[in-house]
């Protein structure tokens, strides 16, 4: 093998990893957002935020490591799959935008506090959304399909990306109450828990949903999913899939405060997985390989020993920070 | 309108609005080291007041600059895809070194900097403020080594119309990169200093915090009056530099039309693009010359000399030019004045010298900002200079796209500045007051250590 055929799939694995490390930490963060309404009131709120202010700014560089990374391994991707989807990436940023500084400025805030607690809530939903809508588009193979010529601006508009849009929000919902079983306690921690068996009933109806419509798309999703003996390989993901499904919908109702959330890690990991694994090899289906949109081995090679040393490091110390912040959030422990 | 031209304004609206905070936090970091370290050693409650006061102005503004910077880093696909598709293979690569290296550490220290102080021992969270200043460092290491790049492009090799690298260190280490690096982290100290010496001096001129305002606005024109000549120097070495790689741009700098030797300084002029001539110019004999090459008669390149398709607009480099380096020379001159009177005992009672100080406060980020707008309108029509243009780096979106876009930035960012400078002033205007002590875990109180219920001990005198 060699090192132009090697890197790309080394490529592939780390920025896939990059993007999951972003769908499951901010995913938990946007998921305290969208169930921001259900807080009793503004203090709950609050102690809702403050279980997440500490670690959210580094939860989204992983976005930013996914975006840089994507253009340095894969520049043709980057250049495609952006201009393609231009208008989600838009809602995307701009609604990112209003939920991050909400932490800070809510902080400040005196009369205008409920304007940032609504944009802290807006902004995760709509983020929540457009990330299902980029995503929904790419597995549709919109980027390619729109082709080199100018973009039309809603050629990413249809039935299925709106469809995995809506399926995300109740994903990070899921997630941020089970991090909430986790972080808080007492009223805030009963909240969570009720919430988390109907997100449950929600993610699963709409994963049935995307699953039943993956086989009439235009992208090759589904040609290995269905055909033998791939199926067979396969497999293990769905049950697997299925099994922690019921382990996590048994263990919210338990007394364990860590169990869920480690659950619907793991639960959107195989997820995650399992649309991995059905575009693998191409970067934008239906037929974009990561070998044709991969930059040369100068490129790759070079960012790799950077990644090969700092990736590990950066996951050492985001550790630390996290058991540096251990334990359940109070009311009105502080911020600085 | 084309979509290539609202690209064009979108990318500098978005990029200045950006820019202000990094420039900011660069600096505020670097003086919470330093004050947190002077406080780990001398243990006084007002270091630890003054770390705590601006460690909150530290957090809207670090705050502003990551959300802001996120769009950034998705300009380059979403507007600049023909730049991505040509230069990607370079610039990904030094972006995401910066992303592995800079943009966790600051990150992930920060979230211990900003709600540690209860969980961690002092040392660490001095620790884990100096990887935040770190990380700002680092992260200007890496973005200032790829704009060096797109301006003065080395290391490489063009391969069917898309750049690949062939030498990374002659990429990083690009002809500009060294003195642009120096120049920009200065500008931001300087930014900063001038930020922090005008906050003290409204407090002396409002007898609030005395004590405080003297220890800072010392702190602040001694940094100045030491970095401001350094500043200059740099400036100069970048100026010698641009005149041997982007001569054009050193012309539209200078106004200069036609080559020639013992070339005047224009101080003033009303260029005239179409004519190729200065209206109104007032010209010192033989300073251009003296200044941009360093000899009394050296030969310095016009305009004419290039094709007009090659040559950058001239009024954005000159003028945005000129405010820069007059802006610097005034700092200069606040330096001097101010440790004349510091030598005489004076520096705190003139009261006029104070206003010069608060007048200073936004001098740091306008300089910065003309300083950018010579560098980035001075190197068009290129985008990698000599070798992509600006035209042909724009995706294949719609003008009706990017119109959208740039008028919901406008109004987003709009609503994060008013908001974010009235936060400011709020914060501002409570002061530095007493800092809270340090509780054991169950000690908690109720109510949130910071913001609220501080300030109210100290008695503004």
């Amino acid at each position: 093998m060699t090192l132009a055929t090697a890197l790309p799939i080394v490529w592939f694995f780390i920025i896939g990893f990059a993007i999951m490390m972003y769908v499951l930490l901010d995913g938990f963060v946007l998921g305290i957002g969208i169930l921001a309404p259900f807080a009793d009131d503004e203090r709950q709120q609050e102690l809702m935020m403050n279980t997440a202010a500490p670690i959210w700014d580094g939860n989204e560089t992983w976005l930013v490591m996914g975006g840089a990374g994507l253009m340095a391994a894969f520049p043709k991707a980057y250049a495609l799959i952006l201009p393609a989807l231009y208008v989600p990436v838009l809602a995307l940023l701009i609604a990112l935008i209003f939920r991050g500084v909400a932490f800070e400025f809510r902080f400040r805030a005196e009369r205008s506090r409920r304007i940032w607690g609504l944009a802290f809530c807006v902004g995760s939903v709509v983020a929540a959304f457009a990330q299902g809508v980029i995503l929904g588009a790419i597995v549709e193979g919109t980027p390619l399909k729109a082709g080199q010529a100018v973009h039309r601006t809603f050629d990413w508009y249809g039935p299925f990306p709106m469809l995995t849009g809506v399926a995300l929000v109740f994903g990070y919902g899921l997630l941020g109450a089970t991090w909430l079983v986790l972080k808080t306690e007492g009223r805030a921690q009963s909240v969570a828990r009720s919430l988390a068996r109907p997100l449950m009933l929600a993610v699963i109806a709409f994963m049935g949903l995307v699953s039943a419509s993956l086989p009439f798309l235009d992208s090759r999703l589904m040609t290995r999913w269905f055909s033998w003996p791939n199926m067979l390989y396969l497999s293990p993901l769905p049950i697997a899939t299925l099994v922690v499904a019921a382990l996590l919908w048994r263990s919210v109702m338990t007394s364990r405060d860590a169990r869920p959330f480690v659950l619907a890690l793991v639960f959107f990991a195989l997820g995650f997985l399992g649309l991995v694994a059905g575009m693998w090899p191409n970067l934008v289906p239906p037929s974009l390989s990561i070998w044709d949109a991969a930059s040369p081995p100068s490129s790759q090679g070079f960012v790799l020993v950077g990644a090969a040393i700092m990736l590990p490091v950066v996951l050492l110390y985001t550790a630390y920070s996290y058991r540096v912040f251990r334990g359940k959030v109070r009311a009105g422990e502080g911020y600085h | 309108m084309t979509a290539e031209f609202l690209s064009r304004i979108q990318f500098g609206f978005v990029m200045s609005f950006h820019i202000l905070f990094p420039a900011f936090t660069i600096g505020l970091a670097s003086w919470l080291v330093f004050l947190e370290a002077l406080w780990l050693r001398k243990r006084s409650d007002m270091l630890r007041d003054l770390y705590f006061f601006w460690m909150k102005v530290f957090a809207g503004s670090f705050g502003l600059g990551v959300v802001s910077g996120i769009v950034m880093s998705f300009q380059f696909g979403t507007n600049w895809a023909g730049l991505s598709t040509v230069a990607g293979n370079v610039l990904g690569p030094l972006l995401s070194y910066e992303v592995m290296t800079a943009f966790f550490l600051e990150a992930s220290f920060l979230g211990v900097m900003l709600f540690g102080w209860n969980r961690v021992g002092h040392r660490t969270h001095f620790l884990a403020t100096c990887m935040v200043a770190l990380g700002t460092l680092v992260s200007s290491f890496w973005i200032l080594a790829a704009n060096s790049w797109m301006q003065t492009p080395q290391g490489y090799t063009l391969v069917d119309g898309v750049i690949e690298a062939s030498d990374w260190w002659a990429a990083i280490f690009n002809p500009s990169f060294p003195t642009r690096l120096v120049h920009m982290v200065l500008a931001c100290f300087l930014s900063t200093a001038l930020v922090i010496g005008g906050v003290s001096a409204v407090y002396l001129l409002a007898g609030r915090w005395q004590d405080k305002a003297r220890l800072m606005l010392r702190c602040a024109l001694a940094f100045v009056a030491i970095v401001i000549p350094l500043q200059i120097i740099a400036g100069d070495l970048s100026g010698l530099v641009v005149r041997e790689y982007q001569p054009a741009k050193l012309a539209a700098i200078e106004a200069r039309w036609t080559t020639a030797h013992n070339v005047p300084l224009t101080l003033f002029a009303w260029p005239d693009e179409s004519a190729e001539r200065n209206v109104a110019a007032v010209d010192v004999p033989h300073l251009g010359s003296l200044i941009l090459t360093h000899s009394w008669s050296g030969e310095v390149k016009g305009l004419k000399d290039f094709p007009r398709a090659d040559r950058p607009p001239v009024a954005a480099p000159f003028f945005g030019f000129r405010v820069m380096v007059g802006l610097g020379l005034l700092m200069l001159a606040l330096a001097a004045v101010g440790l004349w009177l510091w030598w005489r005992g004076r520096v705190y009672a003139s009261r006029w010298y104070l206003h010069c100080w608060v007048a200073m406060m936004p001098a740091g980020f306008v300089a910065l900002l003309t300083g950018w707008y010579t560098a980035e309108i001075g190197r068009q029509p290129w985008v990698v200079y000599g070798v992509l243009r600006t035209a042909d780096a724009s995706s294949a979106v719609t003008a009706g796209a990017v119109a959208g876009s740039l008028v919901t930035y406008s109004v987003a960012y709009a609503i994060l500045f008013g908001f974010g400078s009235w936060y400011l002033l709020k914060v501002l205007r409570d002061g530095p007051g007493s800092a809270p002590q340090r509780f054991p875990r169950d000690m908690t109180p109720q109510r949130p250590l910071a913001g609220l219920g501080i300030g109210k001990e100290e008695n503004p005198s």
